[in-house]
C-alpha cells in the first residue's frame, strides 16, 4: 500500500524562495520536500495578498500559507496561474470564476503598512459553492511577526476546513552537527515548524541530545556533554538563562516534562544502574520510579500525567512498558518484534509512536493503544527520536539520507511523508513544541 | 627481567599521562573561543600508546595487551570475549600495581537504535570492563566510568565495518 501511494504526488514546497522579509542565515534553513502525499486533498485557492509598504511582499504571506497547508497533506492547492481574477476582499470575488477552476475554498487578503514598522493584515476564507465567508481576521503587527501571522492564518484555515486544530504556528527544536577545523560543532536550535527563523540555543563542541519542551513552550531541557559526561540542563528560551538539573555520578539523561510542567522525569545511573527518576522542579525532591537490573530509560508521560511509558531491557531486549506515576503497575505494551524503544504518546492518548526494528532496519512504528494494532510508518533504516505534533496529526523524527542526518515527518496514519533537509551538516534529535500562546 | 620490564612500562605509561596532559591543555586553549564546555572530542586514538616500542621490549604478552586501549563488543551486548578479557586483565594488573594512576573507561555504542538506550548500553560496556578491573583488585576510586552512547563514533560510516569499531570501550589514562 505504501509503495502505491508513494508515487502519487511529489511536491517541493518552495520555502527557500518565500521572501526577503524573513531574515534567517542562509546556511541554517531547512528545506522541506514532500516525498509522499495523497491526491485527495481539499482543493483550495490562495490568492496572493495585496500589499503596500517597503519591507513586505504580499505573495510571501500567501506562499507561507500555501506551503503550510500543502505540507499537511490534507489540501490540494490550485496553482495561481489558473486564477481568472486576483481579488483581495470577499466583495471583489466573482465566485463563478472559482467554481470554474474547481476551487472549493478561497483565501483572499491584504497587507497594509499602518506605521513605521507596523502592518495591518486582513484575510478571509470563502466557501466558493455557497459564496459565504467562513471566517475572517485582522492583525496589527510588526514586520518581524508577519511569518507568525501567516502560520496563525494557516491554523485558522486548517481548523475551519478539517475540524481539527492546526499546528503550523509551533516550533521545532533540534540539534545540528557540523565538522569544523576544531572538531565537531553541535548547535541546539529552535525554528518555526516550517524550518524558518532558526535560533541557536546552545553552541558546544561536545555532543548535545534529547531536547524536551516544557508544556508552556518556554523552556527546553536537554542533555549536554560539555563537562565531558552527560548532564541535564534546563534553559529558558526568552533570555537563555539556564541551570544544571542533574549532574549525578554516571548517566544523566532523557529529560521529559510532566504535562503540568511541575516535574521532570529523567534517567540516572547514580545508584549503579540505569533507572528512571522524577524530580519536582520546585522542591527539587527526587523520587526513583524503576528498580530493575535491566536498562530502564526514555521515559515519556501519558497526557493525563498519571503514568509514564518507557523503554526497558528487562525482558532481554528493549521493549516499551507503562507504569503509574509512583512506579507501580508496570506492564509491557509492545510484543511485535524484538526491539521497540523511545516511546511517545499522542496528545489524545490513543496512539504511541516508537522506534522499532524489523528486518534489521530501525523505523518509526505506531501502536494503537486501544485495539493494539501495530503499524510500521516508515521504511527507512536508521530512524530515531519520533515526536508528535501537538495536534497529533504528524510525527517528526530523525533519519539518515545519503550519509547525512535529516529530519522527516510522517502523518500518524502513514499517508503523508516529508523530509526536512539542512543545507549543511547533520540535523538530528527533533522535538515538536507544544501549542504556543497566541502572540 | 620481569621487574625491569614492569619499570619500563610504568615509565612509559607515566610519560603517556604527562604527554596527554599537555595535549589536553593545548586543545583547551585552541577551542577556547568556541564557547562553554569546549574541548577535544575524545576518540582517544591519538593519545594512546602505539604499542610498538613495548612489543619490541617485551617477551611476554602483557605489554602488547597494554598497548591495546580499545575493547570491542558485539551488537547490543556488554559481554567481553576472551581477547577483550585478556586486554582488560592486562590493564587491571597494571593499575593494581600502580595505585596512583587513575583510569577512565569510556563506553560507546554504534548508531543503530535509539540514542538514550545506546547511552545506557555504553555505560554497561564500560561497567563490564570496570568489573574485570575491580575483580582483579583495582581500587574502584581509581576508575571513572563515562558513556557517550552513539554520540562519539570513531568510524563515520553507516555500515557493519564502521559499527563494529564504534561498539567499544576506550581505556584512557589521559584525563
Amino acid at each position: 500500500m505504501n509503495m502505491k501511494l508513494m508515487s502519487m504526488k511529489k511536491i517541493t514546497a518552495l520555502v527557500l524562495i518565500l521572501s526577503a522579509l524573513m531574515t534567517a542565515p542562509a546556511q541554517a534553513v531547512l528545506t522541506i520536500e514532500i516525498t509522499k502525499g495523497v491526491d485527495a486533498g481539499i482543493p483550495i485557492a490562495i490568492v496572493p495578498f495585496s500589499w503596500s509598504g517597503a519591507a513586505v511582499a504580499g505573495d510571501s504571506m500567501s506562499n507561507i500559507i500555501e506551503a503550510d497547508l500543502t505540507r499537511s497533506g490534507r489540501f490540494e492547492s490550485i496553482p495561481s496561474t489558473d486564477f481568472l481574477q486576483q481579488p483581495h476582499t470577499a466583495k471583489q470575488v466573482r465566485f463563478k470564476d472559482w467554481r470554474l477552476i474547481k476551487a472549493d475554498n478561497l483565501v483572499v487578503g491584504s497587507i497594509e503598512q499602518s506605521g513605521a514598522d507596523t502592518y495591518q493584515v486582513k484575510f478571509q476564507l470563502l466557501d466558493v459553492f455557497t459564496g459565504r465567508t467562513l471566517t475572517g481576521y485582522q492583525y496589527n503587527v510588526q514586520s518581524n511577526k508577519l511569518r507568525t501571522v501567516a502560520h496563525q492564518i494557516s491554523d485558522i484555515i486548517y481548523e475551519k476546513l478539517t475540524g481539527e486544530k492546526g499546528a503550523f504556528n509551533t516550533k521545532v527544536a533540534y540539534v545540528t552537527v557540523e565538522r569544523t577545523n576544531k572538531g565537531k560543532r553541535y548547535l541546539l536550535q529552535v525554528a518555526d515548524s516550517d524550518g524558518f527563523a532558526p535560533q541557536t540555543i546552545l553552541d558546544s563542541h561536545q555532543p548535545l541530545m534529547s531536547p524536551a519542551w516544557s508544556p508552556d513552550a518556554k523552556k527546553l531541557a536537554y542533555v549536554s556533554f560539555e563537562k565531558k559526561r552527560s548532564m541535564i540542563y534546563l534553559q529558558r528560551l526568552s533570555d537563555g538563562k539556564r541551570e544544571n538539573i542533574a549532574s549525578f555520578k554516571g548517566i544523566n539523561s532523557a529529560p521529559a516534562f510532566s504535562p503540568d510542567g511541575t516535574k521532570l522525569a529523567f534517567v540516572s545511573s547514580k545508584e549503579g544502574n540505569t533507572e528512571i527518576y522524577v524530580i519536582d522542579l520546585r522542591t527539587r525532591a527526587i523520587k526513583r520510579l524503576t528498580n530493575h537490573h535491566g536498562i530502564d530509560t526514555e521515559p515519556s508521560w501519558l497526557p493525563d500525567g498519571r503514568g509514564l511509558v518507557f523503554t526497558s531491557s528487562r525482558s532481554g531486549q528493549p521493549q516499551v512498558y507503562q507504569m503509574n506515576v509512583d512506579g507501580t503497575g508496570v506492564k509491557r505494551l509492545t510484543y511485535t518484534g524484538n526491539y521497540n524503544a523511545r516511546p511517545s504518546i499522542s496528545p489524545n492518548g490513543k496512539l504511541m509512536v516508537m522506534i522499532s526494528r524489523g528486518n534489521g532496519r530501525f523505523h518509526v512504528a505506531v501502536l494503537n493503544l486501544r485495539n493494539k494494532e501495530f503499524t510500521k510508518l516508515t521504511d527507512t533504516r536508521l530512524d530515531e527520536s519520533p515526536s508528535f505534533a501537538p495536534n497529533g496529526r504528524m510525527v517528526l523524527y530523525a533519519t539518515e539520507q545519503n550519509n547525512k542526518g535529516v529530519l522527516a515527518a510522517v502523518s500518524a496514519d502513514g499517508r503523508v511523508r516529508q523530509s526536512l533537509k539542512f543545507l549543511q551538516g547533520d540535523v538530528r534529535e527533533p522535538a515538536w513544541s507544544p501549542y504556543l500562546r497566541r502572540q | 627481567m620481569k621487574k625491569t620490564s614492569q619499570l619500563v612500562l610504568i615509565i612509559l605509561l607515566a610519560g603517556m599521562v604527562a604527554v596527554s596532559g599537555c595535549n589536553k591543555k593545548n586543545r583547551k586553549a585552541e577551542g577556547a573561543d568556541m564557547g562553554d564546555g569546549v574541548s577535544a572530542s575524545g576518540t582517544g586514538t591519538e593519545f594512546g600508546p602505539d604499542g610498538k616500542p613495548l612489543g619490541d621490549w617485551q617477551d611476554g604478552s602483557s605489554g602488547d595487551m597494554l598497548s591495546q586501549t580499545t575493547i570491542l563488543f558485539a551488537y547490543d551486548s556488554s559481554e567481553m570475549d576472551s581477547e577483550s578479557q585478556a586486554i582488560a586483565e592486562a590493564h587491571a594488573t597494571f593499575l593494581r600495581d600502580n595505585s596512583s594512576i587513575n583510569v577512565v573507561l569510556e563506553g560507546h555504542a554504534d548508531e543503530r537504535g535509539t540514542r538514550e538506550y545506546n547511552l545506557a548500553l555504553g555505560e554497561r560496556r564500560a561497567q563490564s570492563v570496570a568489573d574485570v578491573f575491580m575483580a582483579l583488585g583495582v581500587n574502584a576510586l581509581n576508575i571513572e566510568i563515562v558513556s557517550y552512547g552513539e554520540e562519539n563514533p570513531v568510524a563515520d560510516g553507516h555500515d557493519d565495518s564502521a559499527w563494529r569499531l564504534n561498539r567499544r570501550v576506550e581505556i584512557r589514562y589521559d584525563r
